[in-house]
């Protein structure tokens, strides 16, 4: 049994269709993939700039679920009275914190993000990033944003002790080009998805669990983007060596 | 059940990477793991390291074709190959078909070194049907622009060669290997003599069952090219899309595989009556 996909969302996503991405599938998703709980984003507040109205849509279309389906509403650091609404955020029960640095066109060093990052762990909430939606040969020509740049999470995961990242949807390499670019205690504020990162013949799922251990990383499935299925394929085609590992428990990064 | 995969790859000494046996040692642990009963797979030259992968010169398109023969007959029970050529050397093409398949091949691989529409496919294509060889064509789903290293492809490339040689059978590459796979549902809809592999490392939800509706589960096949994991997910989800009869699942498994193929080419005949 997963305890926490930490990477699902709800809502339609503007460059395709989605199949019925609805708590309401979500929860029954869950419970056949054998999953306890998840963190929801809205997927519709990605594009919009001012992400107050989605986030009070996401509290509305989650309540009925509060038992599996805890939000990750999301804040822009760049809008005036962001930390009142963090707070507001908080006191809702949100169980993270979502952004789009790329989306926002913030630069990897922004003061203004790193201040999130820390205001997000002063309040024990977790930052969660992702590094794209779409693989980026497939993207609309509206679709402009761009990957989420490794030198992004770098600036984050120094910012200070206090913040904790979560990064979804990241490849073996960009997932090695932050690590091994962190001191041991920055990497220790930082862990990753296993959503896209490749399986067999290639292996890359196993090659980081030799190398930067199975507490570096949480499960997740990026639903109702990607399906759901392919996580539990990676971990079940994993060699002898690395097999049933033990990710870690995104609701513990705290402790 | 039969497995049969139909986009493989295997790598070899001449490819440049010192854990190439590891990476063929993983295809086929994965492939016990998940029950493929054939492999079928490509060496695309060097894969880049003595001349590009999708511009194999023909000293490479030959090493590759004849270390994926050495492959073949030492996994004479799960591998079958393509004859892997380049179709700007047409005689040189022509005689690695002929002779990759006295050695057993049992289809054509053509990356991505010419536009699928050009006409310098066409002898090789004729050869093909004749010799009863499917194609696996390299495809970028939705062209809007050029790439390097590769003339990409489109499906709609692809469904002009398919019009051009009716006889012959054609599968379009990894609908998951990137771009806008939807493009390429419509572009083929109309093209009977295409099959669509499910290969690639993207699991968009709702790419399965826009397949299925579009072109139907018998034009489907199963392949994983470089994520094994991603086709295992894929096929697990096939049964979620609700579209499908168990018959349709065994298409899609190893029975459209083997119509194109021909069953007694992969090993698979007179299994489950075919």
């Amino acid at each position: 049994m997963i305890g926490v996909d930490p990477s699902v969302f709800i809502g339609q996503y503007a460059f395709r269709h989605v199949p019925h991405p609805d708590p309401e599938v979500l929860v029954r998703v869950l419970d056949r993939e054998r999953i306890e709980r998840a963190w929801v984003g809205y997927l519709p507040t990605v594009h919009h700039r001012d992400p107050s109205p989605g986030n009070a849509e996401l509290q509305r279309l989650l309540k009925p679920w509060r038992t599996r389906l805890a939000a990750a509403p999301v804040i822009r650091p760049d809008y005036p009275q962001w930390e009142k609404a963090l707070d507001s955020a908080a006191s809702e029960g949100a169980a993270a914190i979502r952004a789009w640095p790329s989306h926002w066109r913030m630069a990897a060093d922004d003061l203004r993000l790193r201040d999130l990052a820390l205001a997000c762990g002063s309040r024990r909430l977790p930052l969660v990033l992702t590094v794209r939606l779409e693989d980026i040969r497939q993207r609309h020509p509206l679709d402009t944003a761009g990957d989420l740049s490794a030198a992004t999470v770098r600036s984050l995961a120094r910012a200070g002790d206090g913040a904790r990242l979560i990064v979804c949807a990241a490849g073996k390499d960009f997932i090695e080009e932050v690590h091994w670019g962190l001191t041991p205690a920055e990497q220790r504020r930082v862990v990753w998805d296993i959503s896209w990162i490749w399986g067999p013949p290639e292996d890359h799922l196993a090659k980081l669990l030799r190398t930067i251990g199975e507490a570096r990383l949480v499960y997740g499935t990026q639903w109702p983007l990607r399906l759901t299925q392919s996580p539990a394929a990676n971990i079940e085609l994993l060699p002898d060596d690395v097999a049933r590992p033990v990710f870690a428990d995104p609701s513990k990064l705290f402790d | 059940m039969p497995l049969v995969d139909v986009h493989a790859h295997f790598l070899y000494a001449e490819c440049g990477r010192a854990d190439w046996a590891e990476v063929n040692a993983a295809r086929m642990r994965a492939g016990a793991t998940m029950g493929i009963t054939c492999h079928i797979a490509s060496i695309l030259g060097s894969f880049g390291f003595t001349s590009p992968t999708y511009f194999p010169s023909p000293a490479d398109v030959t090493a590759g074709n004849d270390a994926m023969l050495a492959i073949c007959e030492r996994e004479a029970t799960h591998v079958r190959m393509y004859a892997t050529v380049n179709p700007n050397y047409t005689e040189h093409a022509l005689g690695e078909i002929e002779r990759c398949a006295a050695g057993g091949a049992v289809g054509v691989k053509l990356a991505a070194s010419r536009r699928a529409d050009d006409a310098l496919l066409d002898p090789i294509c004729s050869l093909a049907a004749e010799r009863r060889l499917p194609v696996l064509h390299h495809i970028w789903q939705h062209r809007t622009r050029e790439w390097p290293s590769q003339e990409i492809s489109d499906g709609t490339d692809l469904a002009r060669l398919a019009q051009r040689h009716p006889r012959t059978w054609f599968i379009l590459a990894h609908i998951g290997g990137g771009g806008d796979y939807q493009h390429s549902f419509h572009a083929i809809s109309g093209a009977p003599n295409i099959m669509l592999d499910i290969s690639g490392s993207g699991v968009d939800r709702g790419m399965l069952d826009g397949a299925v509706r579009c072109v139907g589960a018998q034009r489907i096949v199963f392949g994983t090219d470089v994520t094994m994991e991603t086709g295992l997910a894929k096929l697990r989800a096939l049964d979620a899309t609700g579209l499908l009869s168990a018959r349709d699942t065994e298409d899609i498994r190893w029975g459209n595989a083997a119509r194109v193929f021909g069953a007694d080419r992969l090993g698979m005949a007179g299994i489950g009556g075919r």
